[in-house]
Formats: C-alpha cells, sequence, structure tokens
C-alpha cells in the first residue's frame, strides 16, 4: 500500500513527464488496434459491396479498376465502353443491365451518371426532397450533403474536367432536388445525376442559350472559354438540349449486371472470355478478395514493423527505467539508511511503471471507445479514397 | 547505549580501515565525533547502524549485538531503534513534509503506520516549529525547515539512538545552534541519545562528551 501512495505520490509531483509517457504509451497501444479494426471495418465495407453487386462488365484493362471505379467511385478511371455494351446485356436477356457513367466531379464529390435501376438496385431512398425527374438535375448522398451543407433548392456545379483545357467542357449547374438516406457506404460520397444529364457535362449533349457569363443579359451568347461561366438546365432551354450522334455510342464507363439466376450468369460470363472481346466481366468480389490478399500480405510487413516500434518502445522504457533508477540513487540509499531495503526505489519504479501501463491502456481504450463511432465513417472515406 | 571493543573495519577494495579500541555511549547521553576527513567518523557510524558489518571486536547497541544479525534483522533494528540526521538532510523532494516524516513508515515492513504515529509526527512537527508547512514539499522549505523535518523523520519512530552525520554542515550559523538545541531536546524528550559527528568545533561545548576520531585511522588497511 506505501509502495502505492509513493509510487503515485512520485507521478503527481512529475506530472507532465507522467502525462507524456502515458500519452505515448498509449498511442503506441492503440495504433497498431487502430489501424487492425480501422482495415477490417474497410474489409468489411468493401467485402460487403463488392459481394452485393453480381458482375461488373467494363472495358479490357484493369480489373481493379474497373471494379474500383464502378464500386467505390474512384478517382481512376477504366478504360471507357459505349452503351452498346449495356443495350446488349439487355437484349441477351441475361441479366439486368445498369450503366454506369463516372469521371466528372463537383466539390470533389464523383458525379455519378446512373438510371434509375441504380436507386432500386442498392435500395437507396429519398430522405429529403424528391428523386431525379429532369435533365441536370442533382441528387446529393448524404455525406457529401453533409460535407457541403447542400439540400432540396440548392444547387451544385461540376468541376471543369482539365483547369487548363480551354477546349474542354464547361461546368453545369445542376439544382438539388434530393438528398439519398445515409447507407454508410460510398452511395453517401456521391452526386448522382441521369445518365444523359452526365453526358451533357461531358458536352455531347448541350442546348443554345449555353454559356452566359455572369450578369450577362439574355441575347449575349458568348463562346469564350477564358470566362467564368457555367451551363444549365433551366425550363425555357430545356427543349433546346439535344444529343450528337448514335446513342449507343454514347460513352460509359462501366455496367453493373444483375444475372437473372445462376445459368445466366455462368453463359454471361461466358460470352467474355475470349480475350480478342474489347470487353471483360468481373466478379467484384473476386477481384476484392485478391485486393484484401495483397493488403494483409503489405499488413504482415506492417505487422513486423510494428513489432520492431514496440520492441525499441520497449528497450526505450527500460532505459528509462534504468536512468530513472540511477537519478533516484540517493533516494534508494536514503531508503537503505533508514531501515528499507536496497531494492526499496526498484520495487517503487515498478510500481510507477505498473500504474502508467495500467494508466496507458484504459486511454488506449478510451481512444479506440471515442473513435469506435468514427471508425465507419473513416473506413467509408477510405473506400471512397482508395 | 554503545559498547565497542576492538572494533575494526577495512574497506574491501582497501586503502583505508578503522580501528576503535573502546567507544562507550550511555542511554541518553550526547557526544560528538571530531576528527579530519578520511578519518572514519561516518564508517563508525555505518557500522553502529548495522549498513557495514565490522571484520573484528564487538559491538553492542541498545543491548542487541548488531553484526550478529541477519542483513534483514539489521535493517528492521535500524528502522525502530536508530534516527538518522544527514548533512544534506535527504529528504524526498516529491512528498510533503508530512509524508517526509512518516517516511521510515512507508519503506520499513518494521514499522506500522497508524494514527499514534500520525498524532506523533504533527506533535514533533509543533515541537519543530513546521507544524504549518507540512503540506509543503521540501522544495518550498527553506534550509533550517528542511533539517527541522528531516529531525522529525529521525525521531518519529521513537529510537533509542541518534545518529547525526554533519547535521549542521549546511546551516547557516543562526539556524546551527537552533537545529542542534531542536535535535537535543526532542532527543531528550525522546530518552535518545545523540552521537554526532561534526566538524563545527563551535558547537563542542553543548556535548556531553567528544571523541576525537584523529587516531582511530588505519591506513594500512589492505
Amino acid at each position: 500500500m506505501s509502495a502505492l501512495r509513493l509510487a503515485l505520490a512520485y507521478l503527481r509531483f512529475h506530472w507532465v513527464r507522467s502525462l507524456v509517457l502515458i500519452l505515448v504509451a498509449a498511442l503506441i497501444i492503440a495504433t497498431p488496434l487502430g489501424v487492425e479494426r480501422l482495415i477490417a471495418a474497410s474489409e468489411a465495407r468493401m467485402t460487403a459491396r463488392a459481394e452485393a453487386t453480381p458482375l461488373l462488365i467494363g472495358a479490357r484493362g484493369s480489373r481493379l479498376d474497373l471494379a474500383m471505379a464502378a464500386l467505390y467511385f474512384s478517382e481512376d478511371s477504366p478504360e471507357r465502353l459505349t452503351m452498346q455494351a449495356a443495350e446488349a446485356v439487355w437484349e441477351s436477356g441475361l441479366a439486368e443491365a445498369m450503366p454506369l457513367h463516372l469521371g466528372f466531379r463537383a466539390q470533389s464529390a464523383p458525379i455519378v451518371g446512373a438510371t434509375l435501376d441504380y436507386f432500386a438496385f442498392r435500395g437507396l431512398t429519398v430522405a429529403a426532397g424528391r428523386p431525379l425527374a429532369l435533365l441536370g438535375e442533382a441528387v446529393l448522398g448524404a455525406g457529401v450533403a453533409a460535407r457541403l451543407g447542400l439540400g432540396p433548392g440548392d444547387a451544385i456545379v461540376s468541376s471543369p474536367e482539365n483547369l487548363f483545357d480551354l477546349a474542354g467542357v464547361y461546368p453545369l449547374r445542376m439544382p438539388v432536388v434530393g438528398v439519398l438516406a445515409e447507407t454508410g457506404g460510398p452511395d453517401d460520397m456521391a452526386v448522382f445525376v441521369d445518365l444523359k444529364t452526365a453526358w451533357v457535362i461531358e458536352g455531347i449533349g448541350h442546348g443554345h442559350e449555353d454559356v452566359l457569363p455572369a450578369g450577362a443579359e439574355a441575347g449575349d451568347i458568348i463562346a469564350d472559354a477564358a470566362l467564368v461561366a457555367f451551363r444549365e438546365v433551366t425550363p425555357d432551354n430545356i427543349d433546346s438540349f439535344h444529343f450528337h450522334g448514335a446513342p449507343a455510342d454514347y460513352p460509359i464507363d462501366a455496367i453493373i449486371a444483375a444475372p437473372f439466376d445462376d445459368r445466366a450468369a455462368t453463359i454471361l460470363r461466358g460470352r467474355y472470355l475470349d480475350r480478342e472481346n474489347p470487353l471483360q466481366i468481373v466478379e467484384p468480389a473476386e477481384v476484392v478478395g485478391g485486393l484484401f490478399e495483397r493488403v494483409f500480405r503489405f499488413k504482415s510487413v506492417l505487422d513486423a514493423v510494428v513489432a520492431v516500434v514496440a520492441g525499441a518502445a520497449a528497450l526505450a522504457v527500460g532505459l528509462a527505467v534504468f536512468l530513472s533508477l540511477q537519478l533516484r540513487r540517493r533516494e534508494m540509499q536514503t531508503a537503505f539508511r533508514l531501515g528499507g531495503r536496497r531494492s526499496t526505489v526498484a520495487r517503487l519504479v515498478a510500481t510507477e511503471t505498473v500504474i502508467l501501463l495500467c494508466l496507458a491502456f484504459i486511454l488506449a481504450l478510451a481512444i479506440l471507445l471515442m473513435t469506435e463511432g468514427s471508425m465507419a465513417p473513416i473506413a467509408a472515406g477510405l473506400v471512397a479514397a482508395a | 547505549m554503545i559498547v565497542a571493543r576492538d572494533l575494526a573495519y577495512a574497506y574491501p577494495r582497501g586503502g583505508f580501515g578503522l580501528r576503535v579500541p573502546a567507544l562507550d555511549l550511555a542511554a541518553g547521553e550526547k557526544l560528538a565525533v571530531v576528527g579530519p576527513s578520511g578519518s572514519g567518523k561516518s564508517t563508525l557510524l555505518d557500522l553502529i547502524a548495522g549498513i557495514r558489518r565490522p571484520d573484528g571486536g564487538a559491538l553492542l547497541v541498545d543491548g542487541v549485538d548488531v553484526p550478529a544479525l541477519s542483513e534483514a534483522g539489521r535493517r528492521a533494528f535500524r528502522a525502530a531503534r536508530i534516527g538518522f540526521v544527514f548533512q544534506t538532510f535527504e529528504l524526498i523532494d516529491y512528498l510533503s513534509a508530512r509524508d517526509n516524516i512518516l517516511y521510515p513508515y512507508m519503506i520499513s515492513p518494521a514499522l506500522r503506520l497508524d494514527a499514534a504515529v500520525r498524532a506523533r509526527a504533527g506533535a514533533l512537527a509543533q515541537a519543530a516549529g513546521v507544524a504549518d508547512k507540512l503540506d509543503r514539499r521540501p522544495g518550498d522549505l527553506s534550509q533550517g525547515e528542511r533539517q527541522r523535518v528531516a529531525i522529525c523523520r529521525a525521531l518519529v519512530a521513537k529510537p533509542r539512538l541518534i545518529l547525526a552525520d554533519e547535521a549542521t554542515g549546511n546551516l547557516d550559523p543562526a539556524n546551527k545552534g537552533v537545529v542542534l538545541d531542536l535535535l537535543f531536546a526532542q532527543a531528550a524528550d525522546a530518552g535518545a541519545a545523540v552521537l554526532a559527528v561534526t566538524h563545527d568545533h563551535d558547537l563542542l561545548p553543548r556535548f556531553d562528551r567528544v571523541v576525537d576520531f584523529a587516531g582511530f585511522a588505519d591506513r594500512s588497511a589492505a
């Protein structure tokens, strides 16, 4: 009891040192555990999303890029394909085809051009406002709406594809007509538009009163990329919007294929086996599983690094204890002269170390508990950033 | 209180030894030990306290053959029967003055801390004039106050013998007399004898007896 009292008195007297030691030890304990949980949460999220997506069709190329773009709206765009591929899936009678147009962004959020089938497939419901109905409208994921503070009645502007591409597309100002209910997945972080709206952003579809600088009067049609301007689909100009070229040639980035049964899935997969076929079909769960195999291989290296760091930290603690004993040599001698054991101070230092480690464990646990709620959004963010 | 005969001690690494043909200290007596540095005065205190074991001779302290005791026995003997006062006070910097006085009870299994001990510590602090500073740490006390706290610590276990090693060596002239008077008064109240090593010859008249250690050193010891 006296050892505990003396140890506490010492720690209280050297409170700054004690606090630093507790914080450092807590971080050393909490960091690997937190990373472990974050990876587990990310894996759970990514795997759930992949398993909920039966098949993906895209242009032949990186299977990972295709899966990451179509499932998590990553910035790495896969090779493009055309709407003809989606029509072919529909015509096969083997699966439901949900084309996705990806690649554009609005205030850092991915703009996803999709058909209404996509919303039904993902179980996305509108929490505020209404679903997409007209050309040029946008529906926000819950995360984007919260981050940007936008809701129905506001507007969001698509970002230019390339700042220095003067001949590139003009931004499109889109009225926000709805906000989706939170799902905890990548859909929360996306801006959804109709496929046709995505093509308008891309410049395939356009109206004829479309380039208006701020303050310009009606009739002042200016086509000058140096101006800060945006286009907008309004009731006045919506009828003038039209598309050039054959619809089958309009670009998309991926197709989610939902086969009607296992047999249909097998047949559909067989159709894309030919390596000469410019299209490929992938099973997202398989691609994401392979990704995590690689992540875990890397993680074992990370674990080894953490083990080395922990070993170094243990050595540092050992050195701190040794130096502490050296510094308290006089106290040791005094204790011995007054009738204490020679090991009195060593026992005190051991007690202090145990107290510090206990407090560090409690703090680490508190950190982990406090970040418990943030783990899902961080995992979602990581998944989105992946 | 102390009976030493033909006491001999040599440091294991050689170079210095101590030979004390005879040394006696009566109960309640105040004895000053003087002598040049290196004459073995502090070594004598260590032998009496059982910190070192003599190589030869007889040593009885309060009727106990200290060298015959085990290591644990000597520690318990030291805690219960001997009070130490050091030149540099040796207070524990992270403890309050109150806890410093009670420190022997916190480190020795031979002593048990109870309400009576706490009351005694308070009374000693009152008598030493530091009762209003019991919650302060040594760093917040003056030199004289620190030594008063150290004297209270030496007396709290009601020892039969006080060993003072240059107890006034770090004090200013005004405080030296005051602290020594306090030590003597408190020791007298407790019925304890005082054996004090000192270089301060001005203080010698206050002692009952003075022993010069100049001739006790054995520099031929190997």
